[in-house]
C-alpha cells in the first residue's frame, strides 16, 4: 500500500495583542483540529504564540513567479511610497 | 508502614512517580514518532510530565526530610520503592498502544489535578493548578487520537481496540485506596482516588462511544504500583534512566 501524505497545512502564528499574524512555516495534519495542535506543539513550545491560524496549502493562491516584472517592477523606482521621509519617534513601535 | 508512616511523602511519591516514568516512557519516541509533528508533540506531552514531576518529587523530598532531592528519589531509588500507577510503565508499544495509555492516564489526571487544585497545602494547590492546563492539553490530544485512531481504519480500529483490551486493567493503580489516600483524603491535602473513578468512568465512555470502541468486558483490575510492585518493563527503563547518575553521581552538565 502506498504511504499517503497527510494534507499541507500554512500556519500563521500572533506573537502578542495587537501585532498580526505571521506566517512561521507549515506542517502536515489529517484535519483542522490535529493542524492547530501539531501547531502549538512544533511553533509555540517556547512562548512564541497568543493566537494560531491554520490554512490549508491548497487553499492559498499565490502569485505567479512568471509574471515577477509585471507585478512588482513598476513599484522600484516610486521611492516616494516609502515612509522614509519622516521621521518616526522612538515611541512608535511595530512599525 | 504502620504507625511511623508518612503519609504525605507516599502520596507525593506517586504522584511524582506517575508524571516521571510517564514521562519518560513517552521520552522514548523521541526520533520514532509515526510523523515528525506527533513525534514534537508525543516528546512535548513527556516534558510536561518531567516538569510535573520535579515539582512533586521535589515536595516529596522536604516532606521526607532526610536531605534527597528530586535527582536523588528519580534516579537513586530502586524498582521496590517507585511508587507509580503499573498503567504508566506500560511499554510504548506501537503508537496506538501510547495513545491509549496516554488517554487512560489523562482522563484520571484531569479530574485529580482538579481536585488537588483545592488542597488545604497551598504548595500542593500551586502545582496542582499549574498541571490542570497542561493535563487538559494532554487529554485534548489523546482524546482526539482516540476518534481518529477508533473511528478510522479497519485496521486501526481493530489495534486500538486491542491495546485498549490489553491497557484497562492496568488503570486499577489509579484508584488505589489505602491507609495514605485515606489519611490525604481526611486531612484535606490529598483527593480521594475512589472519588475521581466516576468523572474518569464518565470521560472513557463517552470518547469510547465516539470513536465506536467498545468498553472491554469487566476484568479483575491490576494494583501493586502503589506498593512498589512492578512489571519488568519498569527495571528495564531505570536501568536505563538511572546508569549515568549512577556512575557518575553529582556529575555536572
Amino acid at each position: 500500500m502506498e504511504k499517503q501524505q497527510w494534507p499541507l497545512w500554512e500556519i500563521f502564528i500572533r506573537s502578542r495583542q495587537g501585532l498580526s499574524h505571521r506566517h512561521v512555516g507549515r506542517l502536515h495534519a489529517a484535519d483542522a483540529e490535529m493542524a492547530i495542535e501539531n501547531a502549538r506543539d512544533v511553533y509555540t513550545r517556547r512562548q512564541e504564540g497568543v493566537s494560531i491560524w491554520a490554512v490549508p496549502a491548497s487553499e492559498i493562491t499565490a502569485s505567479s513567479p512568471d509574471e515577477k516584472d509585471v507585478m512588482f517592477d513598476p513599484a522600484d523606482d516610486k521611492v516616494y511610497r516609502h515612509p522614509t521621509f519622516y521621521d518616526l519617534p522612538d515611541e512608535v513601535k511595530n512599525m | 508502614m504502620g504507625a511511623t508512616m508518612n503519609a504525605r511523602f507516599e502520596y507525593l511519591l506517586r504522584l511524582g512517580d506517575d508524571a516521571l516514568i510517564l514521562g519518560q516512557m513517552l521520552g522514548l519516541w523521541t526520533g520514532h514518532g509515526p510523523v515528525l509533528e506527533e513525534d514534537i508533540a508525543l516528546t512535548n506531552i513527556g516534558l510536561d510530565q518531567i516538569g510535573q514531576a520535579r515539582a512533586w518529587l521535589t515536595l516529596a523530598g522536604k516532606a521526607e526530610d532526610a536531605g534527597r532531592d528530586e535527582d536523588k528519589l528519580a534516579f537513586f531509588r530502586d524498582q521496590a520503592d517507585f511508587r507509580n500507577a503499573q498503567l504508566c510503565e506500560r511499554p510504548n508499544g506501537h503508537f496506538g498502544d501510547t495513545i491509549v495509555r496516554q488517554f487512560l492516564f489523562d482522563a484520571y489526571a484531569v479530574p485529580l489535578h482538579a481536585a488537588l487544585s483545592s488542597s488545604s497545602d497551598p504548595e500542593i494547590a500551586a502545582i496542582a493548578r499549574k498541571s490542570a492546563k497542561e493535563s487538559a492539553y494532554h487529554l485534548r490530544h489523546s482524546r482526539a487520537w482516540m476518534l481518529r485512531l477508533g473511528d478510522g481504519t479497519e485496521e486501526s480500529h481493530d489495534k486500538v481496540q486491542q491495546s485498549l483490551n490489553d491497557l484497562l486493567p492496568y488503570a486499577g493503580d489509579l484508584f488505589y485506596a489505602d491507609a495514605v489516600t485515606a489519611q490525604a483524603t481526611a486531612e484535606g491535602w490529598g483527593a480521594d482516588p475512589t472519588a475521581l473513578r466516576a468523572p474518569w468512568t464518565t470521560e472513557l465512555d463517552s470518547t469510547l462511544a465516539a470513536a465506536g470502541l467498545e468498553r472491554p468486558p469487566a476484568v479483575p483490575e491490576q494494583t501493586g504500583g502503589r506498593e512498589g510492585r512492578h512489571t519488568e518493563q519498569l527495571s528495564f527503563l531505570l536501568a536505563e534512566m538511572q546508569v549515568l547518575p549512577r556512575t557518575y553521581p553529582d556529575a555536572q552538565w
